[in-house]
Formats: structure tokens, C-alpha cells, sequence
């Protein structure tokens, strides 16, 4: 376990070394592209060239050019955003991070919960009616695109029936953070939640039915079945406990996708400024440095994510350690 | 190889007709047998066949142009003429509201967007885009990711090991970001992306397909090597190095046929999500690039209108929804046919 973990960690940090590599290449080293004119933003002038020039060492070889991109990010971390007054990046996305991960967090919640409940009705109801309803609904959940989802909720929650009964409750759009006032913060966040998780309570829903329905003519479910236990039993504690792997294994990959700025377009939709926001807002303002730092730190953590995942499992599961 | 044998045990009722025909054949025939696949796919083909239509439609039973803003023309409404934007509001055209669906396919079927022009039209014009760029780099991304993974699989080694830490390296990446990434970089140069003699300009189409395809290559990667490896062992491989034939015989001859069907599983559900990609890569502006339009940057001009005219968000992303669920419904009837034993699967 001690060598499988070491070697996960040696993995993990490679890889790292690796995307901070492509990050370099695509922001200093596109063919033709000037990459003092691209961090400045717009109009720049020559002053602002002359000095990201002097900071990034554009003049000088390759790695020192690596090495200092390197040093703003995560050692000074003073990466400036020059389209957006001169506004320190590296704290900018630290600030932004709760209202992320209050959105991925309640979501995850929803997704998690329904998707069981999805899975298991439609494979215990194989047969019916009811079965093939449900994976046709959760097929239209992973079809439809989330920002639209979004704005066609908004639509109902903010537009016509906004002043009705229903919906009246619905704060406007943006975020209030917790420490600030936990009911609005929850409020304002149940239609972002509901939005972000329609994907992937569908796509977990069939996944989980397929694995229960494979590990159904396992073994040792009927060895269960023949000592005896109630059907409740051999669901909870057999069938549904081994089908979680690959549903647990999923869950690891798109929480960190999502916290890493996968929610960037359902935080855009909703104006909840999280760090996909901040992106997006970089995006409009052609803010190559906080896009620079905000790809780094996603990829960092998907990568984290994933190397947590598979010592977790590993741990659970002797099988999967390599030797 | 699969054997008659094993065919018997799993193959849904291996008739006699069955003994004797390629599995291609087979595999054709179990798709048409599936109705639903099928119907999926006639859904599919409608919609190509309606975003193909879109000049005729706009030329000939519009009557409009829909890449020319229309702030001041006029349209017809139940007899009477009225102004595509109410509300003459001076000469800037500020606070005006665009004409909501009259549902009359000769005028403004489902009215005019924020600058005036034809909804219905756009639509059929934005899907144009949506699909090409959606299948342009499903087949872009899945020839490169079979490419990658033929050499990786059959060279094995350190080829294998470097070029598949290399696409760990690029799925590490969170793909929303990486695809903005690279199209901020290749947007803020107006003058586009030199790349020895290719040559790309900035709102050129081709710039959201090549960093589409290039961010999904991981994705296809992954099970096309799978395949390989598992081909590459095998005995006709041995016999067909036996008689003397050379690497690239053994790729294109021995291996290539024996991965297509995976790659044709999954290039339905790739033309999916490539799909989906390029709609929120437009919505965010970093897409397909005006004067171009598609189904993804009409959405995001409905945004500012989502309370008056729903209709201008409502129907791109009906029809991205529409073409999405029937390529997912296809995929998985394809998928179905080609590997019936499949062991992964998401389908019961």
C-alpha cells in the first residue's frame, strides 16, 4: 500500500510538472502569436508591453521564461490581471472558491440522492412501463445543454411567474455568501443546485441501473438469497453495495471537473460568482493572465482529485493495488 | 476472433441464417431491428436535411436575409404591416423589442432577434454551423485519437507509454477551460493562427472544430488503444507476421478492421458531445465567431431577451436538445448492434 501510494503521489506530481508545460506552450509559444500583446489585453501600450516583457523574461531562453511563469503563479503569486486594473490574480480565485463549491456541494447532494433512487426503482421495475420512462427522462437530461437549462429556468423562476405564489420566494440572480445570510444563500442557490444536477442525476441513474443489473446474477447474491435474508437485505447490503464502484469512481472524476470550472457555464447563467465566473469574465475581457492561473489550479485539482480517488480505492479494494 | 461457439452461448438466437454472414451483416440487422435507433436516426437526418434547406428557406419563403440586421424593415402580421422593432425609440434603437412569433412561416415564423433578424432563418442557418462543427470534429478528433492509438497499441513500449501520458496529461485538463484557453489565445489575434503552411483565420469555423476535436482526442484514445492491445496479440496477427508481412500491412490490413467498431460505437455519442461543446463555447463568445451563427451564440443573444422573447433562446436550444437526445438514442442502438456483449455498458 506504502510503494503504491508513493508512486501515486510521484505519478501525480509528473503530471503536474506535464500541465504546467502545455500551459506554457499555449500562453508563450503559440506559433505567431505575440504572447506580450496577448496577456496585456486590449490596446495595450508600450509601457505595459516593455514591462510583461521584463516580467516574463520574454527576452531571455525558454526555461528562465518557464521558471518565471512558474514563480508568479505560485511562488510571489503577484500574476497580475493587466485588462482588470492591475487586480492580483492568485487571491481573486481564492475568494471566489466558496461560492464554487457551495454550488457543486448542494448539487452533488441532489445528484447523488436522486440518481440512487433513479437507478434502483428503474432496475428493480424492469419490465414495466416505468423502466424505459425513466431512462428516456434521464437520456433528455443528458442531452440538454446546462446553460440553456439554466436560462429556461430562469425564464419560469424570474420571468411570468416570478410574481406569483411559486415562484415568489426565488431571490434575483447572483449569490449571497453563507456567513452573510444562510437563508439567502440557500435560496439562491436551490435552481442552480436543481439545474447543475439534472445531467448527472440521468447519467448516474444509468449507470447505477446497468451495474445492479449485472451484479443481480452474480454469485453471490444468490448465495445471499439462499441463506435467507429478506430482498430488502440482499439489495442494501450485496447488490447495491458492489454496483457503487464505478458509481463512486464517476462521482470522484466529475466533482473535481466541476470544482476545477466545470460549473463555469451554470455559475455565468445564474451570476453566482465562482470561479468559472471569474473566467468568464476574463474571457470577455481578452484576461489571458487570470485564465492562465484559473486552467493551472482546475487542472491541479482535477489531478488531485483523481490520485485521492485512486489510493481511496486502492485502500478499499486490495485488487486494484499494482505490485 | 469471435467463434460460431461463442456466438451460440451469447447471440440472440443464432438461426441458421446467422451461420456464414459477416458480422457487419449482423450487426445491420439488429440495428434495423431496433426501432427506436432507428427513429432516432430519422430524426437526426430530418434535421440535417431542414439546416441544408436553410438558403432555400430564407430566399424563397422568408424573404430575408438573416445575416443583415433589420432594425427598420417592416413585416406583415395577419394583413396588417408592422415594424420588426416596436417602439421607435430614437436612432440608436435603444429599448426596442424585436417582433415575437407571428407563426406564419412567410414573416418572421418565430420572430426576430435582438438585431431584427429572422429567428426561423437563423435557426436553420445557426444549425448549419452547429452541425458541421459538431461532425467536423467528431471525425477530426476520432481519426487522430485512432491514429495515436494505433501507434501507442502497436509499438508498445515507450511509444505507448509516452503518448499515453500524454493524453493523461490533456485530460487532466477541465475541458471548458483548456478549449477557452486555447481559444482566447488564437482569438486575440485577429489575424489567426499560422501553423507552418496552414493557415487559420480567427472566425473561421475551423477554430472551434480543430480545438474541439483536439480537447475529446483523450477521450476516443483511450478504448480505440484498449482495442488495439488486445488485437495486436492475437493469432491471425502472429500468422499474418509469419508470412512476412511488414508494420504498416499489419496496421492497416490486420488491426485498423478489427477497431473500426469501436470507433463507430462511439462516434455518434462524439458528434453528441461535440455538439454540446460547441453550443456552451458559443454561448461564452469563445465559438463559432459572427458573421457566423449557431445554435450555441443564438442562445446567448436570447439571453438579453429571455424575458420578453423567450422564443429567441427557446428554440436553438430545443433544437440542440432535439439533435443531442437522437444521436444519444442512435449511439446507443449502434452500440447495441456492433458489440452486443459488451461488458461496459450503460444499457442493461
Amino acid at each position: 500500500m506504502l510503494t503504491f501510494t508513493i508512486r501515486r503521489v510521484l505519478a501525480t506530481v509528473l503530471v503536474m510538472f506535464v500541465i504546467t508545460v502545455v500551459v506554457f506552450v499555449i500562453f508563450f509559444k503559440t506559433p505567431g502569436v505575440d504572447p506580450a500583446r496577448a496577456i496585456a489585453g486590449r490596446n495595450p501600450s508600450a509601457q505595459v508591453l516593455q514591462e510583461i516583457r521584463a516580467q516574463f523574461g520574454l527576452d531571455k531562453p525558454l526555461p528562465v521564461q518557464y521558471g518565471l511563469m512558474m514563480k508568479s503563479i505560485f511562488i510571489s503569486r503577484d500574476l497580475v490581471s493587466y485588462s482588470n486594473q492591475g487586480v492580483k490574480v492568485v487571491p481573486e480565485i481564492a475568494a471566489a472558491t466558496p461560492a464554487t463549491l457551495s454550488l457543486v456541494f448542494g448539487a452533488a447532494i441532489i445528484w447523488v440522492v436522486l440518481a440512487i433512487a433513479i437507478g434502483v426503482a428503474a432496475a428493480l421495475l424492469r419490465g414495466t412501463l416505468f423502466d424505459p420512462l425513466l431512462m428516456v427522462l434521464a437520456l433528455i437530461g443528458v442531452s440538454a445543454p446546462v446553460f440553456w437549462v439554466g436560462q429556461v429556468a430562469n425564464m419560469v423562476t424570474q420571468g411570468g411567474l416570478h410574481s406569483t405564489f411559486l415562484f415568489s420566494w426565488v431571490p434575483p440572480l447572483g449569490y449571497t455568501s453563507f456567513t452573510q445570510s444562510p437563508l439567502l444563500w440557500f435560496k439562491g442557490l436551490v435552481i442552480p443546485w436543481i439545474t447543475l444536477s439534472i445531467l448527472y442525476i440521468g447519467l448516474y441513474g444509468r449507470v447505477l441501473r446497468a451495474n445492479i443489473l449485472e451484479t443481480q446474477n452474480e454469485d453471490f447474491v444468490r448465495t445471499a438469497r439462499a441463506k435467507g435474508i429478506t430482498e430488502r437485505q440482499v439489495l442494501l447490503r450485496h447488490t447495491l453495495r458492489t454496483s457503487m464502484i464505478t458509481f463512486v469512481s464517476l462521482f470522484g472524476l466529475d466533482f473535481g471537473a466541476l470544482v476545477a470550472g466545470g460549473a463555469l457555464l451554470t455559475e455565468v447563467v445564474f451570476g453566482i460568482h465562482g470561479v468559472g465566473y471569474l473566467t468568464y469574465q476574463a474571457l470577455a475581457n481578452l484576461d489571458l493572465p487570470t485564465i492562465m492561473a484559473t486552467v493551472i489550479y482546475g487542472a491541479f485539482f482535477i489531478v488531485l482529485a483523481n490520485a485521492v480517488v485512486d489510493i481511496g480505492y486502492a485502500w478499499l479494494d486490495p485488487r486494484i493495488r499494482p505490485t | 476472433m469471435a467463434t460460431l461457439l461463442e456466438q451460440a452461448e451469447v447471440g440472440p438466437g443464432p438461426t441458421s441464417a446467422d451461420l456464414g454472414r459477416n458480422p457487419w451483416a449482423l450487426a445491420g440487422r439488429r440495428l434495423r431491428r431496433n426501432r427506436i435507433a432507428l427513429a432516432a436516426g430519422g430524426l437526426f437526418l430530418l434535421i440535417v436535411l431542414l439546416c441544408l434547406a436553410a438558403p432555400l428557406y430564407a430566399h424563397d419563403v422568408a424573404h430575408v436575409n438573416p445575416f443583415v440586421p433589420n432594425l427598420n424593415g417592416t413585416t406583415v402580421v395577419n394583413g396588417k404591416v408592422v415594424p420588426v422593432m416596436r417602439q421607435g425609440g430614437g436612432t440608436l434603437h435603444l429599448g426596442e423589442t424585436p417582433i415575437g412569433p407571428t407563426w406564419d412561416l412567410s414573416h418572421y415564423f418565430l420572430g426576430a432577434d435582438s438585431t431584427g433578424r429572422d429567428i426561423a432563418s437563423l435557426l436553420l442557418y445557426g444549425g448549419r454551423s452547429s452541425l458541421l462543427v459538431g461532425i467536423g470534429s467528431a471525425v477530426l478528433c476520432c481519426l487522430a485519437a485512432t491514429v495515436v492509438a494505433l501507434i501507442a497499441g502497436f509499438f508498445g513500449g515507450w511509444v505507448d507509454t509516452l503518448l499515453s501520458r500524454l493524453m493523461d496529461v490533456i485530460w487532466a485538463f477541465p475541458v471548458y477551460l483548456l478549449a477557452i484557453s486555447l481559444a482566447t489565445e488564437l482569438l486575440t489575434h485577429s489575424g489567426g493562427f499560422q501553423f507552418g503552411p496552414l493557415h487559420i483565420s480567427a472566425t473561421s469555423l475551423w477554430t472551434p472544430t480543430v480545438i474541439i476535436a483536439f480537447i475529446y482526442v483523450p477521450y476516443v484514445y483511450r478504448p480505440v488503444r484498449g482495442q488495439v492491445l488486445s488485437v495486436v496479440k492475437k493469432e491471425f496477427v502472429e500468422a499474418s507476421i509469419a508470412q512476412g508481412a511488414g508494420n504498416l500491412r499489419l496496421i492497416f490490413s490486420e488491426i485498423l478492421p478489427n477497431v473500426v467498431s469501436t470507433v463507430i460505437v462511439l462516434f455518434p455519442l462524439m458528434v453528441a458531445t461535440t455538439i454540446l461543446t460547441e453550443s456552451a463555447l458559443s454561448f461564452l463568445s469563445v465559438g463559432v465567431q459572427p458573421p457566423n451563427v449557431s445554435w450555441g451564440t443564438m442562445i446567448q443573444d436570447g439571453t438579453s431577451l429571455l424575458y420578453t422573447r423567450p422564443w429567441d433562446s427557446l428554440a436553438p436550444g430545443i433544437m440542440i436538445l432535439l439533435t443531442v437526445l437522437s444521436l444519444n438514442v442512435l449511439g446507443d442502438g449502434v452500440r447495441d448492434a456492433l458489440d452486443p456483449r459488451a461488458k461496459v455498458r450503460v444499457e442493461g
